[in-house]
């Protein structure tokens, strides 16, 4: 899979529970339809209807709930491919990609557990709920991005 | 051009099928063995849910170009989407990791125009209700799923 030198991630969001995006980190984006903040609103939004659709539609969901509801992890278009997690605590992670990639499952655990927490969750200068700006954390997501290509 | 008809066997069985018009109404909705079993209002309603999500989809693209979503993947199933140039669109709820559905969405796409979209009587965006469609969808559906008895 040694593909082209262009990057393959195109950009990343981090949101809590409420809806505030905690972080936007882009890396190659040539096209923002809206303003940064109408599209963080808009992929929150989106993102939380598409979790309800996914739970309704599921096909084989007993009525019993002892499961925890199905939940997707993944969309594909023709320009992009959307990756997302969700922790226990709400932490939605979103990731942008070229389309032609594979699964990132664990790529997002990584980034939550080993990057987000390490470097964010456990600063002691950050107040949780916050947006956040962490060079330590730009940096080691930028390189642990740079492997996954 | 098109793929013959024997490559359209889908390797696996599919829980649904829907199809919707351009405005987002659903014009035809087919169970084939979900436990989700969706009445008419929940049907209706699903498949607004998913025109305006495949709407949304194309806004967030961080790429010009983007026609809308092909394929959800969640934890319990996949949903394949074909978008045909009216913006009519077909989408089946399919098991995880099933191959050839895209290819039996093209097929079910060349039974729409052949059965519902020929038939003098039929409105176009309007609910289908063509004896000779059912039939011949039956007919393939039901021959992929008798190959895996």
């Amino acid at each position: 899979m040694a593909l082209a030198m262009a990057p393959r991630m195109r950009c990343l969001y981090i949101f809590n529970r409420n809806g505030m995006c905690l972080h936007y980190h882009v890396w190659l984006r040539s096209l923002m339809t809206l303003s940064p903040q109408q599209d963080q609103k808009l992929m929150f939004g989106m993102l939380f209807s598409l979790n309800s659709f996914t739970a309704k539609i599921d096909p084989v969901s007993s009525g019993k709930e002892n499961n925890p509801p199905c939940s997707f992890y993944s969309f594909r278009t023709n320009t992009y491919k959307l990756h997302f997690m969700e922790t226990a605590s709400g932490i939605k992670i979103i990731l942008l990609t070229d389309p032609r990639i594979g699964d990132l499952r664990e790529a997002l655990m990584h980034i939550y557990s080993n990057i987000y927490v390490e470097y964010v969750v456990k600063n002691p200068l950050y107040s949780p709920g916050q947006p956040f700006r962490c060079e330590l954390f730009n940096m080691a997501l930028d390189h642990y991005v740079k492997t996954l290509q | 051009m098109d793929p013959p008809l024997f490559f359209s066997r889908a390797m696996a069985s599919i829980y649904n099928l829907f199809i919707i018009n351009k405005s987002g109404g659903l014009i035809y909705y087919k169970d084939y063995g979900s436990t989700a079993k969706l009445d008419t209002n929940d049907s209706l309603r699903l498949a607004s849910l998913w025109h305006s999500m495949h709407a949304i989809s194309k806004q967030l693209s961080p790429t010009p170009g983007c026609t809308g979503i092909e394929l959800l993947q969640a934890t319990a199933f996949d949903l394949h989407c074909f978008q045909s140039l009216t913006e009519t669109k077909f989408f089946v709820v399919a098991e995880s990791g099933a191959i050839g559905i895209e290819a039996l969405l093209k097929t079910i796409y060349e039974l729409y125009t052949d059965y519902v979209l020929k038939n003098p009587f039929y409105e176009v965006e309007m609910p289908i209700r063509c004896e000779l469609f059912d039939l011949h969808l039956a007919r393939l559906i039901l021959r992929d799923k008798s190959v895996l008895v």
